[in-house]
């Protein structure tokens, strides 16, 4: 989506127009939210379980280099090609050459949010190749011509109202029709024909493991493997962050993945792709875009662990009241914040603001990033690479001499309060945007220093 | 320089110096449910499967002909012991072409074990005679053997940790979407039923 | 036992009330209470908005006012964890880190230092609990509903010695308010929308009063009562627990 150079204040600004919208995004949120709770309750291993997924994650950081080459020469011995992608171009054009050799113009895709972070169906597109996407909740976005606005519920912004009118628009389905189970039929019929006439499928990867060279794709609706199956050529996209060392830690994460991603004990298909199958080509295309350059980022690294769950998003009080169409970015809400600016600073500036570091997404990280810090600290390098605005960078550098200095603070003290007390408008006007829905504190007449100066020594 | 070779460069440029064991999962395996398969059949139910205790296979046909019919409906069994109730009445013979799959009613197959934890079963392509065959199929049942209900999924991958396999999968319950407003509705691409008898 | 009173600088000014209650418990519970008169700020309006480098300045001022106290206290969650995780000094490393060992949100400082048992307190009302969010995932003031963990709550433990007082339960039990410092100006409509959810909440269960530890929240939420004219109150939980 172009969303020209708004940030996410004021992109949140307009979701919030419709209020009525905002609750009704809020609780769908926060009921996931509340599944997710009630089931991670009923694992008292739970805490110790996120602990050792992250303390794997971040072996496999310090030997990253050694697992992928692990993971090649597997992959290599079971019949798998493997291709190396240093950005999104590359990796785009690798894709675009494997379709091309099959001589077709269409392809099949299953949810992978590396492709949206690449932007692959634009690409492909201009390249007169159609991508069909194969989710439901991204084909519906795909039909309304926007991006998904989460990770794992990719039109959770939308009203079944409005995925009827674009059903209808585009699949023929009757107007006004908006019963989810016969939209979710509708779109059945349409795609089972889709995957019974493409050539190629494209598939995301939740995990890769070194040891075997195997991949695991993780899907409710078994699209993934609908695709993969019934296409002559199935093309693997992945992160080299994905890995994990072996096939047995498989246990841990996906004993947390789904949980914490929608309250499942587990998805429906896990789906672990070792070979092709006779007569099929079966491609892993590695994709670093970025992320060895986050890698060094000693403060950021963390964010590399992430297993692409979304619960952070679902509890975020500030996702759940703005959209994720805000964050402007493939992967929305606290870990996109933390993503983004790794891949262009000016552009994602204002994603680590976009927070109350209440802390509520570090706790339910299913990999134990440190999500909020890593939004603090972002904020630190933002300001001092130059990203902060003007008028914000001259307010503070005021606020810091004045609070440095104990004689400048009282006086301030004073005459702020004299502001509140005597001359409300000063304050109390529209362009103070705290006063849009909020009123001051009224001033009390003396400080707390000036009382203690008088009742106390 | 390839990207292969960039890439490995940077990775191990940037990678953690820090070393980290892998750290210690054998904890986690000890993990057991009093009643495993009680537990598989709740945890089933829960994400819209259904599991049945049968003691033959006859028992199984029994409850497979209330809802279908090979003579009308197509079936398919890639287990010898049910090929009564299938439209050819023989095992499915895998054929390459698995789009002359698309208008399979009912498939039936074997899994190697169930997960109490999270009702699923694993299976890998030597019992499927098709990687395609359990998401193409309307509905699904499996059959598992009781005392193949394992507790958790660490100690499924105990199990599995030096298979060999091309494809294999964990299958728990029917194809599922809640993308339409978290509504949910079963049978999103895959089967809309997912049946496993537990043969005690 | 000599006790440093760091009282925030929008308390200062804004809630003296707050400050005076803090002050006159610690005294009622018989310890030595010193406020020093040159403190102004922790420095986390500036750290929180990216700013943390000019923060030096507070940071200098802070070590000088809170040096030599056994224990610093302040009736500010989010204050206190500032100082914890980020004071400093490069020219005076060492004393910078003993004092962000000492200091204590106040009613940590209660329970865990003082070990208070009982108090002689009054507050016949319903009252419902806003746990600020840096007070309770940044001090562990109490348990959270993401972990799995055992249920336990500082604030709450304080208000049940408190007589006639009756607690509310809320339908989220730890959601932000939305303040976040600069945020609530920053990111205007989604901070101002979350805060009146969380006062919604407090309402809707009939809440005569909403405190907390943090008066951030609170004036957050007060800002919201009094727009919408609503007749409950926000009190800092010292109020409540020095109330008679």
């Amino acid at each position: 989506m172009n969303t020209g150079t708004k940030d996410h204040a004021e992109l949140a600004g307009i979701f919030n127009k419709d209020e009525d919208r905002v609750n009704w995004h809020d609780e769908t949120l926060w009921w996931i939210r509340a599944k997710r709770d009630k089931i991670v309750h009923q694992l008292p291993e739970w805490e110790a379980l996120r602990e050792t997924a992250s303390k794997i994650k971040f072996n496999v950081l310090g030997n990253m280099d050694t697992y992928l080459m692990e993971f090649e020469a597997a992959a290599k011995a079971n019949g798998v090609t493997v291709h190396w992608a240093a950005d999104a171009k590359e990796h785009n054009e690798i894709v675009h050459k494997l379709i091309a050799e099959q001589g077709v113009t269409q392809m099949v895709k299953s949810k992978s949010m590396l492709t949206e972070e690449c932007h692959l169906n634009e690409y492909l597109a201009t390249h007169g190749i159609e991508v069909i996407d194969s989710d439901l909740g991204e084909r519906i976005v795909q039909l309304a011509g926007e991006p998904p606005s989460h990770i794992v519920l990719p039109c959770i912004h939308k009203k079944k109202e409005e995925i009827g009118d674009l059903f209808h628009m585009h699949l023929g389905t009757p107007s006004n029709m908006a019963d989810p189970q016969f939209l979710t039929e509708t779109a059945r019929g349409s795609l089972r024909e889709t995957f019974l006439t493409r050539k190629v499928a494209l598939t995301g990867v939740n995990f890769a493991v070194a040891e075997t060279g195997e991949f695991v794709v993780c899907t409710n609706e078994g699209n993934a493997d609908m695709g993969a199956h019934l296409a002559k050529v199935h093309i693997a996209c992945m992160g080299i962050e994905k890995l994990i060392p072996k096939r047995e830690h498989l246990g841990v994460f996906l004993r947390l993945l789904t949980r914490s991603a929608t309250g499942q004990p587990q998805t429906t298909y896990s789906s672990h792709f070792a070979k092709p199958r006779a007569g099929q080509e079966m491609h892993i295309v590695l994709v670093d875009n970025g992320r060895s350059v986050q890698l060094g980022r000693e403060d950021f690294r963390n964010s590399l662990k992430c297993i692409r769950c979304g619960a952070c998003m679902n509890t975020c009080p500030v996702y759940r009241r703005s959209g994720g169409h805000s964050y402007h970015t493939a992967v929305a809400g606290p870990i996109g914040s933390i993503l983004a600016p790794n891949l262009d600073m000016k552009k994602y500036a204002d994603l680590p603001f976009a927070s109350t570091l209440c802390g509520s997404c570090s706790n339910v990280c299913p990999v134990k990033i440190d999500i909020h810090d890593q939004l603090y600290k972002w904020r630190q390098v933002l300001v001092k690479e130059g990203y902060a605005p003007t008028g914000k960078k001259i307010a503070m550098q005021v606020m810091a001499k004045t609070l440095a200095s104990p004689t400048m603070y009282h006086a301030a003290g004073k005459m702020g309060r004299l502001t509140i007390k005597y001359a409300p408008f000063a304050v109390s006007n529209k362009l103070n945007p705290w006063y849009k829905e909020r009123d001051m504190p009224s001033a009390p007449k003396e400080s707390f220093g000036e009382w203690y100066a008088k009742n106390r020594k | 320089m390839s990207s292969r070779e960039k890439i490995l460069a940077a990775v191990g440029q940037n990678k953690i110096k820090e070393e980290m064991p892998i750290p210690d999962i054998a904890p986690f395996e000890q993990i057991a449910y009093d009643d495993p398969i009680a537990q598989y059949e709740t945890v089933l139910g829960n994400i819209g499967g259904k599991a049945h205790r049968v003691k033959s296979y006859e028992d199984i046909k029994a409850i497979l002909a209330e809802k279908y019919d090979g003579r009308t409906q197509r079936v398919i069994s890639l287990l010898p012991d049910l090929v009564d109730i299938t439209s050819t009445g023989s095992v499915y013979e895998v054929n390459p072409e698995a789009h002359q799959l698309a208008d399979v009613e009912l498939a039936v197959i074997g899994a190697h074990f169930g997960v109490a934890e999270n009702g699923s079963v694993w299976v890998t392509e030597e019992l499927l005679g098709h990687r395609a065959v359990p998401f193409i199929c309307q509905h699904l049942a499996a059959v598992i053997s009781a005392d193949q209900i394992i507790d958790t999924m660490h100690r499924a991958y105990i199990r599995i940790a030096d298979g060999k396999y091309g494809f294999g999968t964990f299958i728990a319950g029917p194809s599922k979407t809640a993308d339409i407003e978290q509504s949910l509705v079963l049978g999103a691409h895959g089967p809309r039923s997912m049946t496993v008898f537990i043969m005690e | 036992m000599r006790v440093g009173l760091f009282i925030p600088c929008y308390v200062d000014q804004f809630y003296p009330g707050a400050a005076i209650a803090t002050l006159q418990l610690l005294e009622k519970l018989g310890v030595d209470v010193t406020y020093p008169p040159d403190q102004t700020c922790c420095g986390q309006p500036m750290a929180n908005s990216g700013f943390e480098h000019l923060t030096g300045g507070c940071n200098r001022l802070f070590i000088d006012n809170f040096s030599g106290f056994d224990y610093i206290v302040s009736p500010s969650g989010s204050c206190v964890l500032h100082i914890r995780e980020h004071l400093h000094d490069e020219k005076r490393e060492a004393e910078a880190k003993e004092i962000s060992h000492k200091v204590w949100e106040l009613t940590s400082f209660l329970t865990d230092v003082l070990k208070v048992q009982s108090l002689p307190s009054r507050f016949p009302y319903k009252v419902g609990v806003h746990q600020s969010c840096h007070g309770q995932r940044g001090l562990h003031l109490s348990s959270m509903t993401e972990l799995v963990a055992p249920s336990f709550s500082k604030p709450g433990s304080l208000l049940a010695m408190v007589k006639d007082l009756e607690l509310i339960e809320l339908d989220r039990k730890d959601e932000c308010c939305g303040f976040g410092g600069t945020f609530c100006v920053a990111e205007e409509a989604v901070s101002a929308k979350m805060g009146k959810d969380r006062v919604a909440d407090h309402l809707r269960h009939g809440a005569e009063y909403i405190t907390g530890a943090d008066m951030s929240c609170l004036m957050h939420m007060e800002g919201i009562l009094k727009r919408q004219g609503s007749q409950t109150k926000v009190l800092h939980i010292a109020e409540i627990l020095n109330s008679q």
